[in-house]
């Protein structure tokens, strides 16, 4: 019979998996809305506007056509795979979360208790979340192949084909960062940009700009969105890899998409922006709780990511090739090295 | 608790790494491949050891297999899965799953393994990489020069093919 000590611990656990594991299914409603109305009123016009006050009902009329549109799985597609591969991606995005830090630890109220704001502290936080958010890719490459169908099938190559590309750099960035906080564990990550935002990675002169800027332009690629959303680029594809997806199995890899979007934002806030330190270190600051400076540092980005989407136009198969190799990667080895000396 | 993950992971693993050479359709095999190693990832994690598991992971999973899967796609499917495995001898066969497996067992029972993780030395990532850059240098860099020679190599056959 074990005490209760760990009973409480494992309870604790499951807990916090299923609110965060709540929030992250609920995360594609709010966001869905907020994309659109973000394109609305760069085009100049409403967005959605009919369906409750100002469309925040709209995602709920969407997930509702979802889930009663029928589910298709093309002929001679092979069955297997192409009811795993939405699973495949959407199930790497939610793993990412149990590693990400949201604060330090705080005591609940009345209870006494103390609680962590993560789910686990890791020594090898930013190698994991890199690892396991690279596995989101065998989703698009198995959806794609398991469709039977030729836009499917060049989506999902062409897609691993970016996803490699990029994660090279991507990686180098994680590299920078590490180097800059030696720690890969996130927690120490935050803690040492503690201070005013000059203390901040991103004010880490001369490297952290350029760690940063590598990082953004990676990330986007990663997460297929424009200007490098080239595996789902309507012009020449169809739709990519999840041309044949209909109802939720395609909702399945929007899901994902919009999770890996959040990761990312959270990401760039943990390892260039001080997390959920404040910008200033004066006592005004400190009053606000840390959380709310950090989420609003993630919303802040989430409407970069949207309003890069309706402001660019998408790259070519071959430029997105040659900023991969020929830009990114021989940038950032230069800066590792920069940085090394930096840190002798 | 600890041996009912080992065996739950060791049992996958096991029956994963069969399938990948018995499942006739390629991708499928290749994706037995990858449950193997993420299974050999968790018990990288029981060992102590997460800085292991998530390279394992990170270079495997995600881009080794990835790679094997943009070449086996590329391949021509349905010829693939109607021929037979490769018309080789069975004695030859033979020979090489003994030789493999007597190398296996003098492995297992010549090297002082121990049934858990290390005493007294704590796999994190500065013990390792300060292993790695002293003790064991020379092979570090050798394994380094073999593994920039292999890709120059994959480089001069890419070019000409063209």
């Amino acid at each position: 019979m074990p005490d209760t000590a760990i009973l409480l611990e494992v309870l604790v656990i499951v807990v916090k998996v299923s609110v965060i594991c709540g929030i992250l299914f609920g995360l594609p409603l709010p966001l869905t809305w907020l994309e659109r109305k973000v394109a609305g009123h760069i085009q100049v016009r409403l967005g959605p506007w009919r369906v409750g006050p100002h469309g925040v009902l709209q995602p709920f009329a969407d997930m509702v056509k979802l889930l009663i549109k029928e589910d298709i799985v093309p002929d001679r597609a092979d069955k297997f795979l192409f009811k795993l591969a939405p699973l495949l991606s959407m199930i790497p995005a939610f793993l990412v979360f149990v590693a990400i830090p949201f604060g330090e630890k705080f005591a609940i109220p009345f209870i006494g208790n103390e609680i962590t704001l993560y789910i686990s502290d890791m020594n090898v936080g930013i190698l994991y979340i890199l690892a396991i958010g690279g596995l989101g890719i065998y989703g698009m490459i198995l959806g794609g192949w398991a469709s039977n169908s030729k836009y499917s099938l060049l989506g999902g190559l062409r897609s691993s084909a970016q996803m490699i590309s990029y994660e090279v750099s991507m990686s180098f960035a994680a590299i920078g960062v590490v180097m800059l906080t030696d720690s890969l564990n996130l927690l120490e990550m935050v803690r040492s940009q503690s201070g005013s935002f000059l203390d901040w990675n991103i004010f880490y002169l001369p490297v952290g700009p350029v760690w940063f800027v590598i990082f953004m332009i990676s990330a986007l690629a990663e997460i297929n969105r424009i200007p490098f959303d080239l595996p789902e680029d309507e012009g020449t594809l169809a739709a990519g890899f999840h041309t044949e997806y209909s109802g939720m199995r395609f909702s399945f890899f929007m899901l994902a998409e919009y999770v890996a979007m959040v990761t990312i934002a959270v990401l760039t806030v943990v390892m260039f922006l001080g997390g959920w330190n404040p910008p200033l270190d004066i006592s005004i600051f400190h009053l606000v709780p840390p959380i709310f400076w950090f989420l609003g540092k993630v919303v802040l980005f989430i409407y970069f990511f949207m309003w890069l989407r309706f402001t660019l136009p998408r790259y070519r198969y071959d430029q997105l090739m040659a900023i991969g190799w020929k830009v990114l990667i021989p940038l950032s080895l230069v800066t590792i090295l920069v940085t090394g000396l930096m840190k002798i | 608790m600890e041996k009912l993950f080992f065996l739950m992971f060791a049992a996958v693993a096991i029956a994963s790494g069969l399938a990948v050479v018995t499942v006739r359709n390629p991708v499928h095999s290749a994706l037995a491949l990858i449950v193997c190693l993420i299974q050999v990832a968790a018990l990288f994690v029981l060992l102590r050891s997460p800085f292991l598991a998530a390279v394992q992971i990170f270079i495997y999973v995600g881009a080794v297999m990835v790679l094997f899967l943009f070449v086996v796609l590329i391949l021509d499917m349905r010829k693939a899965v109607l021929q037979a495995f490769p018309p080789v001898k069975k004695r030859f066969v033979v020979g090489v799953i003994l030789v493999l497996s007597a190398q296996m067992v003098a492995f297992v029972f010549l090297t002082p393994m121990g049934l858990g993780p290390a005493q007294g030395w704590e796999p994190t990532v500065e013990s390792i990489g300060r292993v790695l850059f002293t003790k064991y240098l020379f092979p570090f860099e050798v394994v380094s020069v073999i593994l920039l020679a292999a890709l120059v190599a994959a480089i001069v056959i890419a070019k000409e093919r063209q």
